[in-house]
């Protein structure tokens, strides 16, 4: 089974769920596929033992063959080639990489053949283990843009067979969806506050749209109002687990401590939310 | 007029309720919420929309089946998985590269406009504010926020006001480079602890590579005293100066509740340091 841990909102504690989770499961892979601004190395500590590339091919122009003849920035939807005019001489084309989206329309497309491919760095993937935790994530590189790209590489070396749990990046746009795309369930975390309700609301339609089953995980439960809770009650959306505020879980948040493993109390919470991940799961199953 | 952008790399660290006190603060300005994906300033700011548009962007590809010889060369050439086996466009793949209606023998693929977005033109009870809903799973953020900003800074333009103030979206990617790009500043809202550190880290690397000055806030400071001064030492290592802290409080949260600005709110505590952060980052543009 894949477990995808998202929320709409950031910073609602996608990661201490996704971690903590992965705590209490034991044997399991954990991926982090928030590319952008990755954060579960820094609890998990995993020992790193794979680093791989991500690259994408983007084109390279052999001036030599080249006709100026323009198609390659014609057949491009990301203006990523231009064609600089010399009046009397052969037109010159531009390439500029980081708009390319590798799509390889120039290079297949171009009548003179004059177009390569060549492989440029975006990001890494890292690949290793924390215990009986087989980790990976991956690290766009600042200043890139393809982060789905990232997602979607790293999405490859999911095992089916294995219990996996992804934590997914925030918002409702592209990355996520590449993060979430073919999960078995999805674990929304939200905050009771007007802003984690509100965008809680994105979340659940992305997550129903694309068909994947998922239940609300509400942390920092106390500080705030009930409005999440009522609106999961109206929308008949099951609430997995409620995780109290404590001053004293920011504190430990914040040095990188888990907490499944350091307190009993903690470990039922999460041990009861893979179980009611898995009864809402069969329910789903058993509907379909 | 000069453009400030508050950002956080981490989600969740303060950035909505930043941009609604220095909303409800400065004066003479332009309101922009570019967290396209998951906007939250509106909650604040209870905008009246006065204009409306469609964002358009980008094309999705649709295959006619009565057309389709089913040669299955638009599944082959396609690199971003968009093309099922059974000849469907996965919509939420497509990223409208058209490589696949210009390859098909049968010209049974044809790019249609998609539209992924609404923009909006606001009134608050602070002044203008202009804002956007992206469709969901919709790609082209960047184009979006783009969009909204040149928009916010005609109307700065044309009404003389001195400040557009941008609420941006978590992480580093294209919507972060698009609300970035151009502007005066960055102040960075960040949180005490190891994600925190390494996200604002991340956020510094982005502000080097456009070139844009970074001005640092801890928002709930006092959970971890010791990561704060940890962070705010590595920002002055780093060439980014220290605007300020902000104390843990659940008057942050009963403000919000009540769809408040914390200027608006029961903190005095709170409205002073707001006052600090903002003469510190005015007289470091000026």
């Amino acid at each position: 089974m894949i477990i995808a841990v998202a929320s709409g909102k950031g910073g609602t504690g996608k990661t201490t769920v996704a971690v903590n989770l992965a705590l209490v499961l034991e044997k399991v892979d954990f991926f982090d596929s928030d590319v952008e601004e990755p954060n579960a190395h820094l609890f998990l500590k995993p020992d790193i033992k794979i680093t791989s590339e991500v690259a994408v091919p983007v084109p390279v122009i052999d001036a030599g063959n080249c006709t100026g003849c323009g198609k390659c920035a014609e057949v491009c939807a990301y203006h990523a080639l231009a064609v600089i005019p010399h009046p009397g001489k052969k037109s010159q084309v531009l390439v500029f990489p980081h708009l390319c989206h590798a799509c390889g329309a120039c290079s297949l497309l171009c009548p003179a053949g004059a177009i390569r491919e060549e492989a440029r760095n975006i990001g890494v993937i890292e690949e290793g283990e924390c215990g009986n935790i087989r980790f990976l994530h991956g690290k766009m590189n600042v200043g890139e843009v393809l982060s789905p790209t990232i997602i979607r590489r790293l999405k490859g070396k999911v095992r089916p067979d294995a219990v996996t749990i992804i934590d997914a990046p925030p918002g409702t746009s592209c990355p996520v969806v590449a993060a979430i795309r073919g999960v078995d369930f999805c674990v929304l975390v939200t905050e009771p506050t007007p802003f984690g309700l509100h965008d809680l609301t994105l979340a659940v339609d992305v997550v129903r749209q694309m068909k994947i089953p998922f239940g609300v995980v509400i942390n920092r439960a106390g500080l705030g109002n009930d409005a999440a809770e009522d609106y999961c009650r109206a929308e008949k959306i099951p609430v997995l687990a409620k995780i109290l505020f404590d001053r004293e879980i920011a504190v430990r948040y914040s040095t990188g401590d888990t907490l499944a493993d350091k307190s009993p109390e903690m470990a039922k919470i999460f041990t009861e939310l893979y179980q009611n991940i898995c009864q809402v799961k069969n329910e789903a199953d058993r509907c379909s | 007029m000069k453009q400030i952008v508050v950002l956080s790399g981490k989600g969740g660290t303060g950035k909505t309720v930043m941009t609604g006190a220095l909303a409800a603060l400065v004066d003479n300005k332009v309101m922009v919420d570019c967290d396209v994906d998951a906007a939250d300033l509106h909650l604040l700011l209870t905008p009246k929309v006065v204009e409306r548009h469609e964002f358009k962007s980008g094309k999705k590809a649709r295959i006619d089946e009565r057309a389709c010889v089913r040669c299955g060369r638009c599944l082959e050439v396609c690199r971003f998985g968009a093309v099922t086996k059974k000849l469907f466009i996965d919509m939420s793949s497509c990223e409208g590269c058209g490589l696949c209606a210009r390859v098909c023998p049968a010209a049974a693929i044809t790019m249609e406009e998609n539209l992924c977005g609404e923009w909006f033109v606001s009134e608050t009870r602070f002044g203008t504010m202009v804002h956007a809903r992206l469709g969901i799973g919709e790609e082209n953020s960047g184009k979006l926020v783009a969009q909204i900003r040149q928009k916010a800074k005609e109307i700065a333009k044309e009404a003389f006001r001195d400040w557009v103030i941008i609420d941006g979206p978590p992480g580093i990617g294209c919507p972060v480079m698009a609300s970035l790009s151009g502007v005066d500043a960055v102040l960075l809202v960040t949180e005490p602890s190891c994600s925190g550190l390494h996200d604002a880290g991340r956020v510094i690397d982005l502000g080097k590579h456009f070139k844009v000055p970074v001005q640092l806030v801890v928002n709930k400071w006092d959970i971890n005293p010791a990561v704060t001064e940890q962070i705010e030492k590595y920002c002055t290592e780093n060439g980014v100066a220290v605007a300020g802290r902000l104390p843990f409080d659940r008057a942050v949260v009963n403000a919000v509740i009540q769809g408040r600005t914390i200027m608006e709110g029961e903190s005095l505590g709170l409205k002073a340091e707001i006052i600090k952060i903002w003469a510190h980052l005015k007289g470091a543009i000026s």
